[in-house]
């Protein structure tokens, strides 16, 4: 049987996984910027938590209600992001961060900074569901999401999202109404990150504004850039490596944040594309090594 | 009623009048060259007309609707495509699915359709034609940005076309390349023509102008000086003037 430590390791790590994979949504594949994702995984882990302990509701509704909640926001503050570009929205992004992580620390209605607590695993069968079942739960969420965003690359959605990425003003001549898709990709991107969130307030059992805040937001995109901006896998990738990082070692633990940052760094200069991206070194070594093979036989 | 019906057009940005009253029409099957001096309005009267800014003054109209407060994908859709001085493919995708981002225009304004794949065999089918055309077959799977700067002006063509419009804006479609890319190109447009699409050509090349156009509008500092054949506008003593300056 697997330790608890490990599927405790596990469950965070597919949490990552579907938060870079949300972020993956709004910067990869419409190619725009955002620092401040950190944000609607708070949105939805407050939503969820609150419908939960405030009013009741049962993690199967609290959870997808999340991810509503956090998607109808995300288009709200698409809306202001959509004037600017960039860097522009870069900051505006990062400034999104700080204020809904300043709600959550300062208005009492959140909890201030103790956050809420008595969040509780969800219920099936008449009984709690175990680490284990809920890690199963968090794949199958995670199959589906990955379903759901080879489907949208493969549509014109997706193509539509391309275009946005290269050139938004050629998107415009070529038909594309760039400001429906970009709030569709906000609202996607939100949402998901939202359900992430929900996730997560029902495993830690509580939450606090320091969960959600800037720092988060940089170790998603961290993921992101790592695994490979705008790539299906990549971010995926990005989690689960910089995710179990920190766990196999010690040291790396407590300089987590400065190895992301410099390993942030160190893509941007010699990789920018990613493990899986284009252009990266990995497929040619990899085509090195087996060309190597082939020619000792 | 002509296709495009452009009136007392005038475009003002900060205390810069860019346009100053132009007025002309054009109509399908026709290839109309707009000329002028650098900073005459050329191209500020494209953006304007795809809608990139809205003018300051005056009417255009499009088939007899006007254009006024429609956004650039909307005029997109109604049929007029275009092509950029600077050149603008989308880099980073290539030859085939730059011209399927065209393709979507009757996808896009519905969400329904729009999560439809976009891989369809008879859609497919039509970018190859349109590859053909633009004569850029062989590189249909290359990345647009590894193109050479006469192809990704073909490929620019290719995608306005995939709009199957009635009106195409081409700015400076010859423009910094070689002689033998250039007769390529023109080749390119005289057939578009033929399939009776408007156009509306600005071009320096005035070899190129002369020989393609029946008829021409010369703008001068925003303003409109003459309109007419190409011999009438070689003579005319305004468009010399704008050009080679005035005799002191």
């Amino acid at each position: 049987m697997i330790s608890g430590y490990l599927i405790t390791i596990l469950i965070t790590i597919v949490i990552y996984a579907m938060l870079a994979h949300s972020l993956n949504i709004i910067t990869g594949h419409a190619g725009q910027i955002s620092l401040g994702h950190a944000a609607f995984f708070g949105i939805g882990a407050y939503t969820s938590a609150m419908l939960y302990t405030g009013a009741g509701f049962p993690f199967w509704i609290s959870v997808p209600l999340a991810a509503v909640v956090a998607g109808i926001v995300g288009a709200l503050l698409g809306i202001p992001c959509l004037r600017v570009r960039d860097d522009f929205l870069a900051i505006t992004t990062m400034g999104i961060n700080f204020v809904v992580e300043a709600i959550f620390l300062y208005i009492p209605f959140f909890g201030v900074a103790m956050g809420i607590n008595s969040i509780n695993l969800p219920k099936w069968f008449g009984r709690e569901v175990t680490k284990p079942e809920y890690l199963i739960l968090l794949l199958v969420v995670m199959v589906l999401l990955f379903l759901l965003d080879r489907w949208m690359g493969r549509s014109w959605i997706g193509l539509a999202w391309a275009s946005i990425r290269e050139d938004e003003q050629a998107a415009g001549a070529m038909g594309v109404d760039v400001v429906r898709f970009k709030v569709l990709a906000f609202i996607l991107g939100s949402a998901i990150a939202g359900l992430a969130g929900g996730f997560y307030a029902h495993f830690l059992t509580f939450i606090m504004p320091q969960n959600f805040g800037f720092g988060q937001s940089i170790v998603i995109l961290c993921m992101v850039v790592f695994g490979g901006i705008g790539t299906r896998w990549g971010p995926m990738v990005g989690a689960m490596i910089l995710g179990v990082l920190p766990e196999v070692s010690r040291p790396i633990m407590e300089y987590r944040i400065l190895i992301y940052g410099v390993l942030l760094l160190s893509m941007m200069r010699f990789q920018p594309g990613g493990l899986l991206g284009r252009e990266s070194i990995l497929p040619k070594v990899f085509r090195r090594y087996f060309y190597r093979l082939s020619s000792l036989e | 009623m002509s296709l495009l019906e452009v009136t007392a057009l005038s475009k003002e940005f900060g205390g810069l009048r860019a346009l100053d009253g132009v007025s002309f029409t054009a109509g399908g099957g026709e290839i109309l060259g707009i000329i002028g001096p650098n900073g005459a309005g050329k191209t500020t009267l494209f953006n304007l007309i795809s809608g990139i800014y809205p003018p300051s003054a005056g009417e255009i109209g499009f088939q007899g609707e006007s254009l006024l407060r429609l956004r650039p994908h909307q005029i997109s859709r109604l049929g007029i495509g275009r092509t950029f001085q600077i050149v603008r493919p989308f880099q980073n995708l290539d030859v085939e699915t730059n011209v399927l981002v065209a393709f979507g225009h009757r996808f896009y304004p519905s969400l329904w359709m729009s999560a439809r794949p976009f891989r369809q065999p008879e859609i497919l089918k039509e970018v190859q034609t349109l590859i053909e055309r633009a004569g850029l077959l062989p590189y249909a799977k290359q990345t647009a940005k590894n193109l050479p700067l006469g192809f990704k002006k073909r490929l620019e063509i290719a995608r306005a076309l995939a709009l199957k419009p009635l009106l195409l804006l081409l700015d400076e479609p010859s423009a910094g390349l070689r002689f033998e890319e250039s007769a390529e190109l023109m080749e390119l447009i005289r057939q578009v023509r033929d399939q009776g699409i408007g156009v509306l050509l600005i071009e320096h090349n005035m070899h190129v102008v002369m020989d393609l156009c029946k008829r021409i509008v010369v703008l001068d500092h925003g303003s409109k000086i003459a309109e007419g054949s190409p011999e009438e506008i070689r003579s005319n003593p305004l468009v010399i003037q704008a050009y080679l300056g005035k005799e002191v």
